[in-house]
Order: C-alpha cells, then sequence, then structure tokens
C-alpha cells in the first residue's frame, strides 16, 4: 500500500504534471497580487476589489535573504527526522509579482550554498507524513542545483 | 498632532527570571510597588488597564479583570488591550485617553506573563486559519528565523558583522548587570557571545532575547492632579500605535510572505520607522532631543535597525554609532540603560510597560547604577505583531 500525496497547504499549493505552483489570487480591479490566496477582499487600501481570481504564481525568483533552524521548532512543526536535523530558508523575490515568498530549501541546502541575489526555483518536497498520506509543501532549490525534494 | 499629558507617578516591576508562578501573582507584585511609589491606595485608582497574556487561559485574556479582582474588586473602570508585543503601549494608551476625557484622575496599567521555556509557540490545538499556526506547521518559522533573515540583510546591505551584533549584546549586558529587575545579571564578553551556538544563521544564542516571567506596571495621574505631589513632574506626551501601510515590502513574523508591490509602490518611510515618527509628531520633539531611548532589541542585530528606525543615525550607519559608544551609559544618546530585552527575556504585555518604567525612573533621576545624566525625554518604541507599531515619549 503506498501513501497517497496530498498538498499541507490546502489551496496554497498544488503539483501538477508540468511540476510544483505557488497558487495565489490577483485583484481584477487594481492587479495586487496575494499569497497566500486572498478570498473576499483585496488588500490595497485604495482598491474595493472583490473579485479575486485564481492565479499560478511565478517558479522562478531571486534570494532576498536566508537563515536556517539549527534547533528544533516547536509544534505545530513536525520534524522530518529523529534526531532533528537542521534546515535551511530562503525568502525569495519574485520579480513578476514583486513579491517575496518564504520556504524552505530542499534537503542538502545549507546558508553556504546560498547568497542573496541567488536565482532559486520552486520545487516540492515532502513535509511530514502520517502513514496514510504524504503531506507536501513548496520548497525552494537553487537553479542548477540538480535533484532535491519529490519528483514527479 | 497632539495627543495630550498625562504624568507618571508611579512605577513598579517584579523581577524577571523564571519563577514558575502564575502571571497574576507577578503583576499584582508589580501593581501594588507603582502604587507604592506613587503613594496612593488601590481605591484611589479610578480606571485599570490590563495588557493581554494569551498562554495563560482564561484570566488572562481578560487581565483588566484578573488584576483588579487579585487587587480586591474596588468599582474601577477597566479594560483588556490584546496587541501582541505592543500589549502594554495599548493598555496604557488606553489609561492615557481615560483620563483626557476626564473620565478618570488616576490609572493604573499592568503586564505580566509566564512565559514557556524555548521558542514562543503558537496556541495549541488545530488551527489552519491561524497565520501563526501555519508558519510553525508549514515552514517551522520560529520567530528567531525572522530576526535572522533581518540580519542577513543588514550584513548584505550594510557590511555589517557578526562582531557587531555582539557590541550590542556586550553593551546591554553591562547596562543590565546594573538593575535589579532584570534576569540576567552577569557581564557578556565579544567572544562569549561569538563562541555561542548559532540559532539561526547569522544569529547566536547570545544574539537572541530569551523568553522570560516577568511584570511591570505604572500609575498614570491627570496633570492637574499631579502637580500637588512632590519630585519631578515626568509627562507621557505621545503614545501612538500605528500599522504598515500598504505595500510593506518586508517579511514580518508571522507572515509567510509580503505583500506585493505589484499596483502600488511601498510608502516612503518604512513601517519601522513611521512608529517613532508618529510618537514623535504627537509629543512635538525629534530625534535630536532625546536623552536616551529603549527599543526593541529581539536580536542584537535589530537594535542596530532600530538606531536608524528612530533616527539616530543614517541608515546603514548604526555601527558606527554603536562603535563610538555614543549608545551606551555616558554616550550621547544611551539606548537599552535598563539592559533591554538582551537582559531581561521576553514578558510580552509586561516589556513595554517596562520600558516606560524605566525612562520614567531614569528622568526622575532614580536609575542606580544605571543614571543617564541630566536625562529629560525620552523614547520608548516596540513592535507587536499583527502591525500593532508603538511608541511613547516620556519627558520632564
Ligand atoms: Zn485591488
Amino acid at each position: 500500500m503506498g501513501t497517497r500525496r496530498v498538498s499541507a497547504a490546502e489551496g496554497w499549493f498544488t503539483v501538477d504534471a508540468d511540476g510544483p505552483h505557488l497558487l495565489g489570487t490577483r485583484c481584477a480591479a487594481c492587479g495586487t497580487v496575494h499569497f497566500p490566496p486572498e478570498h473576499g477582499f483585496c488588500r490595497n487600501p485604495r482598491c474595493t476589489g472583490e473579485d479575486l481570481p485564481g492565479i499560478r504564481l511565478s517558479r522562478r525568483g531571486r534570494v532576498w535573504s536566508y537563515t536556517d533552524s539549527r534547533y528544533p521548532p516547536p509544534a505545530p512543526y513536525i520534524a522530518r527526522s529523529d534526531p532533528y536535523e537542521p534546515f535551511t530558508l530562503a525568502a525569495v523575490e519574485l520579480a513578476a509579482e514583486r513579491i517575496i515568498v518564504l520556504g524552505q530549501t530542499v534537503p542538502g541546502v545549507t546558508v553556504d550554498d546560498l547568497e542573496i541575489g541567488r536565482e532559486m526555483e520552486l520545487a516540492a518536497d515532502v513535509l511530514h507524513t502520517d502513514g496514510e498520506h504524504e503531506y507536501l509543501i513548496w520548497k525552494w532549490r537553487p537553479r542548477a542545483w540538480g535533484a532535491g525534494g519529490v519528483e514527479r | 498632532m497632539s495627543g495630550g499629558e498625562v504624568a507618571v507617578v508611579g512605577t513598579g516591576m517584579h523581577p524577571w527570571g523564571k519563577w514558575g508562578r502564575g502571571f497574576v501573582e507577578y503583576g499584582v507584585a508589580a501593581a501594588r510597588a507603582a502604587l507604592t511609589d506613587a503613594g496612593i491606595d488601590h481605591t484611589d485608582v479610578g480606571f485599570i488597564s490590563g495588557a493581554c497574556t494569551i498562554r495563560n487561559g482564561y484570566p488572562g485574556f481578560v487581565a483588566g479583570a484578573a488584576f483588579a479582582r487579585a487587587l480586591g474588586w474596588s468599582g474601577a473602570r477597566i479594560a483588556s488591550c490584546y496587541a501582541a508585543c505592543a500589549s502594554g503601549t495599548q493598555a496604557i494608551a488606553v489609561a492615557r485617553a481615560q483620563i483626557l476625557a476626564g473620565l478618570c484622575d488616576a490609572a493604573l496599567v499592568v503586564g505580566a506573563d509566564a512565559a514557556p521555556k524555548g521558542f514562543f509557540a503558537p496556541v495549541a490545538g488545530d488551527r489552519p486559519d491561524d497565520p501563526d499556526w501555519l508558519r510553525f506547521r508549514l515552514l517551522g518559522a520560529t520567530n528567531p528565523t525572522y530576526f535572522a533573515l533581518a540580519a542577513r540583510r543588514r550584513i548584505e546591505l550594510y557590511g555589517s558583522t557578526p562582531a557587531d551584533f555582539a557590541r550590542v549584546k556586550v553593551k546591554n549586558a553591562r547596562h543590565g548587570a546594573a538593575n535589579p529587575h532584570a534576569r540576567y545579571r552577569a557581564k557578556v564578553t565579544e567572544a562569549e557571545v561569538l563562541a555561542s551556538p548559532v540559532v539561526a544563521d547569522p544569529l547566536r544564542l547570545l544574539d537572541i532575547c530569551a523568553t522570560s516571567d516577568g511584570a511591570a506596571a505604572l500609575v498614570l495621574m491627570r496633570m492637574e492632579k499631579a502637580r500637588r505631589l512632590r519630585g519631578p513632574l515626568v509627562r507621557l506626551c505621545a503614545a501612538a500605535t500605528v500599522t504598515p501601510r500598504f505595500p510593506d515590502p518586508v517579511l514580518e513574523i508571522p507572515d509567510v510572505a509580503t505583500d506585493s508591490r505589484l499596483a502600488a509602490e511601498p510608502p516612503e518611510t518604512p513601517f519601522r520607522a513611521s512608529i517613532a515618527r508618529a510618537a514623535y509628531e504627537e509629543a512635538g520633539v525629534g530625534p535630536g532631543d532625546l536623552d536616551l531611548a529603549e527599543v526593541y532589541d529581539l536580536s542584537t542585530a535589530l537594535e542596530l535597525d532600530w538606531y536608524e528606525d528612530i533616527g539616530l543615525c543614517p541608515p546603514g550607519t548604526a555601527e558606527g554609532l554603536l562603535r563610538e559608544g555614543a549608545t551606551e551609559i555616558g554616550g550621547r544618546i544611551p539606548v537599552n540603560p535598563s539592559g533591554g530585552l538582551a537582559s531581561f527575556g521576553e514578558a510580552v504585555p509586561a516589556q513595554a510597560i517596562a520600558q516606560v518604567c524605566e525612562i520614567t525612573r531614569q528622568l526622575q533621576g532614580r536609575a542606580s547604577g544605571r543614571q543617564v545624566e541630566s536625562a529629560r525625554v525620552g523614547l520608548a518604541v516596540n513592535q507587536g505583531l499583527f502591525g500593532h507599531g508603538s511608541a511613547v515619549v516620556v519627558r520632564r
């Protein structure tokens, strides 16, 4: 029996045949992109838009800042391994949307592999499993890094 | 814009630390100390303003009532304020407004917490609608994650070094060593900071403030009444809380992403700088008028950001100000003479009140062992998550 792969961030992220995508919304009135997706009201204070159709965000961007987590975060975080292994985080700026999105990097990437401005691309990886499901999350992978994360 | 002035006539604190008791006990101790300091009885207080803690169940959410009941129901008006790390400032602002509105002559402001060990974590339970829950679940993004992202930006933009960050800790530890209410009273060397374990690169354990128990309280009074009291008159002349302006391009706790800058350009004044600016405008003072400041040093690197955000120096030059000794006691503009969060740790609803306690005692000339000479004007700034930027100006 295999495990079923589902998104750990329902409605924020999907993995299709052509790879992983962040799912946002774009205000029909003013064009503001929202991620996580905003449903109901545009967050631009000069806009009263309520029509916020879904969009897919760019899959490449550049590192705005980065760090790592040398100690295990508290619940509700579910560590991937026991004993705990530190992971790296990157805040990546998407040029087309002019937005910065935080994510873990794929396993194996350390802060020594990153620098501000480095080009990154979206990947998918298992955040945690519960026996029946593998919960997938978006991660950032340095371009030309090779494999890392789950592949379709 | 002027918001009007009230007098700060009493300060009180419970020492910070890990004491293993409930937050109400700490709050009552601080409140009684502030009332004694003011020389008035609890029953003379017309308004009780409690800063909420979310970590202690129901009474934490109704902090005003929790403290009022423990002090003995007196029929006072009350309020409870939640604004994350700015809860204390909110409680001060509400009390000040009650006095200025003529609804009472004297108000008691209390904040206290009993914090968990280690990282702050969201309230328990499966709550996927809560942004605070989501950042832990999906990203494992602790508070130090965000401090570290800001520190790394500072290194990139301005060439700051870990040694610069360590110097902030050394300074604040030296200040805190003279403060009887501080949790950490030991001096620290730069080498010790740089040898402490990395928590979130580039920040180390001694770059990041701890979580603590603690409490602080203030008695505020109508100016005309306070003028009859003896001693120097200390005046609260601004208590401003402002939200960010859209689009805020800086990744802040607990967000997973920033606003998009697609439809509008970010404001000329970044959010953190706008916090102090609002208080300066309200008080009619500027950074050049300050004799001291208490800033929110959640990390050493953030203290350097604050120097620039409150206008002590231009962006990118905070390290110079620190190195020349301007921000230590005896320097041109001492910052965190109390020892700051570096020496206290976080007791969330109490810390903004504690900042005002410190400035008040400095202006009264009662900050024994850490006195800033001839201090007349002080600024306290903090930033509560979910967009609560708060600042207070106090002057002689
Ligand atoms: Zn809009």
